[in-house]
């Protein structure tokens, strides 16, 4: 995160516009409410305090990783634990490619992801820029309806949405898998809440101007809620990525799989060793991760602008 | 002056009003149809009236897994609502490299379920980490069956439930810290008031408001768990089949050539009202958090 303080008090014009009670002060940003002078003795604490709280959140990870690099030569249930390899492979890895098609089933959840975030964008910013920005009759009605359906669990209406994708020929297939996510009603709302925070007169100026609706959501109101926007597109991905349970519903035949629904037959299935099934884990989770990490500015800095999910 | 013309809004929704339609309001009165008929996937089926919520009731896959996910519930909400407060304040402050650590906070938040149960998995095999390191310490000399005892694999699914959620939560927590009053903690601390005194008297009413909504979330999300134990415990819930959960259930009725849509409605329509009972404690509690300001 390398928030400026310049765009620190931008932040804070737009909060207080919006109304929220979360007025943050540049000042006192980043300063903690507890450990507030700096000695060296308290920062050494902190630091070994993230340095425990690190292990244990990547630690399993980096475990995963190591049994991923093992040779078969090498004993991987040894009590003498070994986190170093001591002949690293990439021997697992093609093992997982002979036992299952990974490649493909990659490909797959990559399409899905790719389809999700399109939709998601569109729909989303389309439905709420209108919800926020239009004044038409029913708009109360319809944004109630939105947010009613936010206490609707997915896996609740997931049956019901089974049968409807099967009766539609869909069953076992990619599309099947994409359709019901493809707009979010969260992000929906979202999208409104960010658009509701541009200032009135800008837009009255341009309507002034002589810019439509379109013209006036794509120069008006996008730039002002880019990160949102981008916290939206990499939840919708990694959501799309990440989805068990529905793709483990739709899809049977095991060449059409995604891949957690694939990882999930190669554990104990087709394969019984924690060398291959490491090496399938770190390759559904390493893309993912890579991802993450090229857009964690985007994200922690849109999730400041108040995009968050509920 | 006219912003737009009537149609527009109705143009450019669309696709979201389809959405709506189709895939949220839909399902939503077809799952409460169904749950009255014996609909299977091939065969079709016809109105039973209340047949299926009899069978629910008589289930004792259900009275498991109502008992697994209270058991979830009464672990999760307390240490979930509190961990992550820990965490964010441990992040708040913008030391060196204090980037990299809320990013790596956030990884088990990013990969999937399926991919971290997986890695929990081998770690609590019966000759995998955890048990080597514990029978190196000497802390036990039996192997501990963390995934074929009925409890432990709950208790593991649990762990592993924490331990995934801890960034997520962290990150609600984070931008409500930045609204707690600095003032408040100086003045206290002049009043000599320290850091657990002041944590507990001064941050966690500040944050209030996001606690009790976290507590609901994840008093929620515990009723929703499905890929933890699916992995952990295999597709039908442990050794003896007794580490379902509800979802577990749904899934396990619809799936199969010829699943049962109606029961697994039926079981869809309860999950529905468990998971309101929470939802219904937080706008019980904005009212009366209204009135009393």
């Amino acid at each position: 995160m390398t928030a400026t303080t310049a765009e620190d008090s931008r932040e804070d014009r737009k909060r207080r516009v919006r109304g929220t009670a979360a007025v943050r002060h540049p000042d006192r940003k980043g300063r903690s409410p507890i450990f507030d002078a700096p000695t060296p003795h308290g920062l050494f604490f902190r630091y070994l305090a993230l340095i425990i709280v690190l292990l244990i959140s990547i630690g399993p990870m980096l475990w995963e990783l190591s049994t991923s690099l093992k040779s078969k030569a090498e004993d991987v249930y040894t009590q003498n634990i070994q986190l170093l390899p001591h002949h690293p492979t990439l021997g697992n890895y093609g093992e997982v490619q002979n036992t299952i098609p990974v490649w493909h089933f990659a490909l797959n959840s990559l399409t899905v992801a790719v389809i999700n975030v399109t939709g998601n964008v569109i729909g989303a910013t389309l439905a709420g820029y209108v919800l926020a920005r239009l004044k038409f009759k029913g708009r109360k009605l319809l944004l109630g309806v939105f947010v009613a359906t936010l206490i609707l669990p997915a896996e609740v209406t997931i049956i019901s949405k089974f049968q409807m994708i099967t009766s539609m020929g869909l069953g076992n297939s990619i599309l099947g898998v994409c359709l019901p996510d493809m707009i979010a009603m969260t992000n929906v709302l979202l999208m409104r809440n960010a658009f509701m925070a541009l200032p009135r007169e800008v837009e009255e100026a341009a309507i002034i101007d002589g810019a439509n609706v379109l013209q006036r959501m794509r120069y008006v109101g996008l730039p002002s809620v880019k990160g949102v926007l981008s916290v939206i597109s990499i939840f919708a991905f990694i959501g799309a990525w990440d989805d068990f349970l529905w793709p483990l519903l739709v899809l049977q035949s095991p060449d059409k799989l995604t891949l957690t629904v694939g990882l999930s037959y190669l554990n104990g299935q087709w394969s019984h060793d924690p060398r291959t099934i490491a090496a399938g884990t770190m390759m559904a989770l390493l893309p993912i991760l890579a991802l993450f990490l090229i857009l964690q500015r985007y994200f922690f800095r849109g999730v400041a602008q108040g995009a968050i999910k509920g | 002056m006219r912003s737009h013309r009537f149609y527009t809004p109705w143009l450019l929704m669309l696709p979201a009003l389809v959405w709506l339609g189709l895939f949220s309001v839909w399902p939503a009165i077809n799952t409460v149809t169904l749950s009255f008929t014996n609909v299977h996937q091939l065969t079709g089926g016809h109105f039973i009236g209340l047949k299926n919520y009899w069978l629910l009731w008589h289930d004792p896959h259900i009275r498991d897994a109502v008992l697994n996910t209270i058991v979830f519930m009464v672990i999760c909400v307390p240490l979930l609502t509190l961990l992550p407060l820990l965490l964010a304040l441990l992040v708040q402050r913008n030391i060196r490299g204090i980037a990299f650590f809320r990013t790596a906070f956030y990884f088990p938040v990013i990969a999937s379920a399926v991919t971290v149960a997986l890695i929990w998995k081998w770690m609590l095999d019966d000759r995998g980490l955890f048990n080597n390191l514990l029978q190196t310490m000497g802390f036990v000399h039996k192997t501990v069956p963390f995934l074929t005892d009925r409890w432990l694999l709950l208790l593991s699914a649990i762990a592993l439930t924490v331990w995934k959620g801890l960034g997520y939560y962290m990150l609600l927590y984070m931008s409500a810290l930045g609204s707690v009053r600095r003032d408040l903690h100086e003045a206290a601390a002049v009043d000599g008031a320290g850091t657990v005194r002041r944590f507990w008297s001064i941050t966690v009413p500040g944050v209030r408001g996001t606690m009790i909504l976290i507590s609901v979330l994840i008093a929620v999300n515990a009723m929703r768990v499905f890929s933890e134990l699916y992995i952990l415990g295999g597709a039908t819930g442990g050794v003896g089949g007794q580490d379902v959960s509800i979802v577990m259930l749904v899934q396990q009725a619809a799936s199969g050539s010829d699943g049962r849509l109606g029961y697994a409605s039926a079981i869809s329509v309860f999950l529905f009202f468990l998971t309101a009972i929470p939802l219904l404690f937080l706008t019980r509690l904005n009212k009366n958090s209204q009135e009393e300001s």
